[in-house]
C-alpha cells in the first residue's frame, strides 16, 4: 500500500535535490564569472598607473605636442570611469588608439629611445598588456562556462525561472602597442 | 575540468590507500620472516604513515631535488618568469615557483600538492632551443597539470613508486640472500608458503607500483596538451616545441624511473619507438601527439 506513496516522495526528494545542486552550480559558476572580471580591473588599473608617468616622460623630451597628450590623459580617464565590460572594450579601444599615437609622437624623437625610464616604461606597458590578455581570457573561458549552463537542458529551465542571464564576451580587439610605422 | 579535478583528488586518495595495503602486506611478509608478524605490520605501519604524509607534503621537493632543480627569480630569467606569470593570469592560479634544471636535454615538468603549493621546473636545454612561442606552448602544458591536480596524483606517485621499489628491493634480498632466524619456529610447510608469499610480493610490488604509474600519466599528456592549447590558443606552439624535442633526441642525464611520470616528454627516450616500450613507457609517442596537435590547429 504504502510503496506507491514512498516512490512519489522519492522522486520529489530527488527532484528538490538535483534543484539546489543545480542553482547552487550557476550561482558558483557566476560568482567566477565575477571573480575574473575583477582580475581584469586589477591588471587594467596597473596599465591605468603607469601612462601619467609615460605622458610626463615623453612631455619633458618634445615640443608643440600637447594635444596628444590631452587626448591620452582623456582616454584614460574614460576608460577609467568606463562600468559595463562593454563600455570598458570600447573606451580601451579608444586609448589603445591614443596612446599608438603618443608612440609615434615618441618615434620623432631619437633622444627620447636613449632615455632608461622611457624604455623602462615601454617594457612595464607591453607587459601590463600581455597581462590584460592573459586575464582576459580566463573571464571569456569562464563566460563560455557560464553561458554553457544557461543554455542546455536541462538547467537551462532553472536558470530561466531564476532570471540568470546570459554574459557578453570581453571583446577587446587585440592591443598592440608596437610604434607605429612614421611616414616621412 | 572540475569533474577532472574531483576525479584526481579521489585518485590520490585511492593511491594512498592501496600504498597503505602494499606496505602493510610487505610489512608483514617481512615480520613474518623475522618471527613478529606484528612488529611488522607496526612498522609497516609507521613507514606507510610516514611516507604518505612525506609524499603529500614534501613530495615536490623530493621531485625537484632528485632532478636537480634550482629555484629561479623574475630577475635570473624575466622572459621565462613572465610568461609563466601570464599563464597564471589566464588559467585564474597564483603564480607557480619557478625553476630551472642545468640539463642540456629539453624538457620540463611540474610538480606541488594543489595550485597554491605548485612549482614549474624547464631545462635550460629547452630554453635554449625554445622561441617564444613554443615555450609558451610547453609552459601551458604544465600549467594544465596544475590547474588539473594531476601534479598531486603524479606527485605523490614519486614518493610512494621510490619507497615500494625500495621496500621490496630489501625484502627481495633478505627472502633470497638472508637465512632464516626463527627455523625451528616455523618450518615445514608454514615456512614455505610464506617465503612463497614474500617473495611473489617481492617480485610483484614493484611491477605494480609501475603499472600505478603508466595508469596516472599516459593519458593526462593528451588532456594536458589539449588544455594547455586552449590556454594558448595556440597549438602549434607546442606541436613545434615537441618536434624539437623529438629532432633531439637526448635523454636527460638525471632521469630517473621514480620521476619520470612527471616530465613533459619521456626523459629516457621522447621517442617511444619500440612496441614493447610503447607498452610499459610513460609517456604516448611523441609523434602521435605531435599529430594531435596538428590537428587541433587545422580545426581551431
Amino acid at each position: 500500500m504504502f510503496t506507491p506513496l514512498w516512490i512519489v516522495l522519492g522522486a520529489v526528494a530527488l527532484i528538490a535535490i538535483w534543484f539546489v545542486a543545480t542553482y547552487n552550480r550557476l550561482i558558483q559558476s557566476r560568482n567566477r564569472v565575477d571573480e575574473a572580471w575583477s582580475d581584469i580591473e586589477v591588471q587594467m588599473k596597473r596599465r591605468y598607473d603607469l601612462i601619467p608617468n609615460l605622458v610626463d616622460t615623453v612631455k619633458g623630451y618634445t615640443k608643440h605636442e600637447e594635444g596628444v597628450f590631452t587626448k591620452v590623459t582623456e582616454a584614460r580617464t574614460a576608460a577609467m570611469s568606463a562600468t559595463t565590460p562593454a563600455d570598458h572594450a570600447k573606451a580601451e579601444n579608444m586609448l589603445s588608439s591614443t596612446l599608438k599615437s603618443l608612440f609615434a609622437v615618441a618615434e620623432a624623437y631619437p633622444q627620447l629611445q636613449a632615455v632608461q625610464s622611457f624604455v623602462d616604461l615601454q617594457h612595464n606597458l607591453t607587459d601590463a598588456e600581455d597581462k590584460i590578455q592573459a586575464a582576459r581570457r580566463f573571464y571569456n573561458a569562464n563566460i563560455r562556462d557560464f553561458n554553457t549552463m544557461l543554455q542546455v537542458f536541462p538547467t537551462n529551465l532553472i536558470a530561466g525561472m531564476f532570471g540568470f542571464l546570459k554574459r557578453e564576451f570581453y571583446d577587446a580587439p587585440d592591443i598592440v602597442n608596437e610604434a607605429p610605422k612614421v611616414q616621412f | 575540468m572540475y569533474s577532472e579535478i574531483t576525479a584526481n583528488k579521489r585518485k590520490t586518495f585511492g593511491l594512498m590507500a592501496a600504498f597503505i595495503l602494499l606496505v602493510l602486506g610487505l610489512g608483514w611478509a617481512l615480520g613474518e620472516y623475522f618471527g613478529s608478524p606484528s612488529g611488522g605490520l607496526i612498522a609497516a605501519g609507521v613507514v606507510a604513515a610516514v611516507m604518505n604524509l612525506i609524499g603529500y607534503f614534501q613530495g615536490d621537493k623530493v621531485a625537484l631535488a632528485a632532478s636537480g632543480a634550482k629555484p629561479i627569480e623574475r630577475r635570473d630569467n624575466p622572459q621565462l618568469y613572465t610568461l609563466v606569470e601570464n599563464l597564471a593570469i589566464a588559467s585564474g592560479l597564483p603564480t607557480p615557483k619557478v625553476y630551472v634544471i642545468a640539463d642540456p636535454s629539453p624538457n620540463a615538468f611540474a610538480t606541488g600538492r594543489d595550485p597554491s603549493h605548485a612549482s614549474v621546473a624547464v631545462t635550460t636545454g629547452l630554453l635554449e632551443i625554445m622561441d617564444r612561442a613554443e615555450l609558451e606552448g610547453v609552459l601551458a602544458h604544465e600549467m594544465s597539470h596544475v590547474k588539473n591536480y594531476d601534479i598531486r596524483v603524479m606527485t605523490i606517485v614519486v614518493v610512494l613508486v621510490g619507497t615500494i621499489l625500495l621496500l621490496s628491493d630489501w625484502l627481495l634480498r633478505m627472502t633470497v640472500f638472508g637465512g632464516r632466524r626463527d627455523s625451528e619456529k616455523s618450518s615445514g610447510q608454514l615456512g614455505v608458503i610464506l617465503l612463497v608469499i614474500g617473495l611473489v610480493l617481492a617480485i610483484l610490488s614493484p611491477l605494480l607500483a609501475e603499472l600505478i604509474k603508466l595508469a596516472v600519466s599516459r593519458s593526462r599528456e593528451y588532456l594536458a596538451d589539449a588544455s594547455g592549447s586552449l590556454l594558448t590558443r595556440y597549438p602549434d606552439g607546442l606541436a613545434r616545441a615537441l618536434e624539437k624535442i623529438a629532432a633531439h633526441d637526448r635523454p636527460l642525464l638525471r632521469a630517473n624511473h621514480a620521476t619520470a611520470h612527471l616530465f613533459l616528454a619521456n626523459p629516457f627516450d621522447p621517442h617511444v619507438t619500440k612496441k614493447f616500450e610503447q607498452l610499459f613507457s610513460t609517456h604516448p609517442p611523441i609523434e602521435e601527439r605531435i599529430a594531435r596537435l596538428k590537428k587541433m590547429g587545422t580545426t581551431v
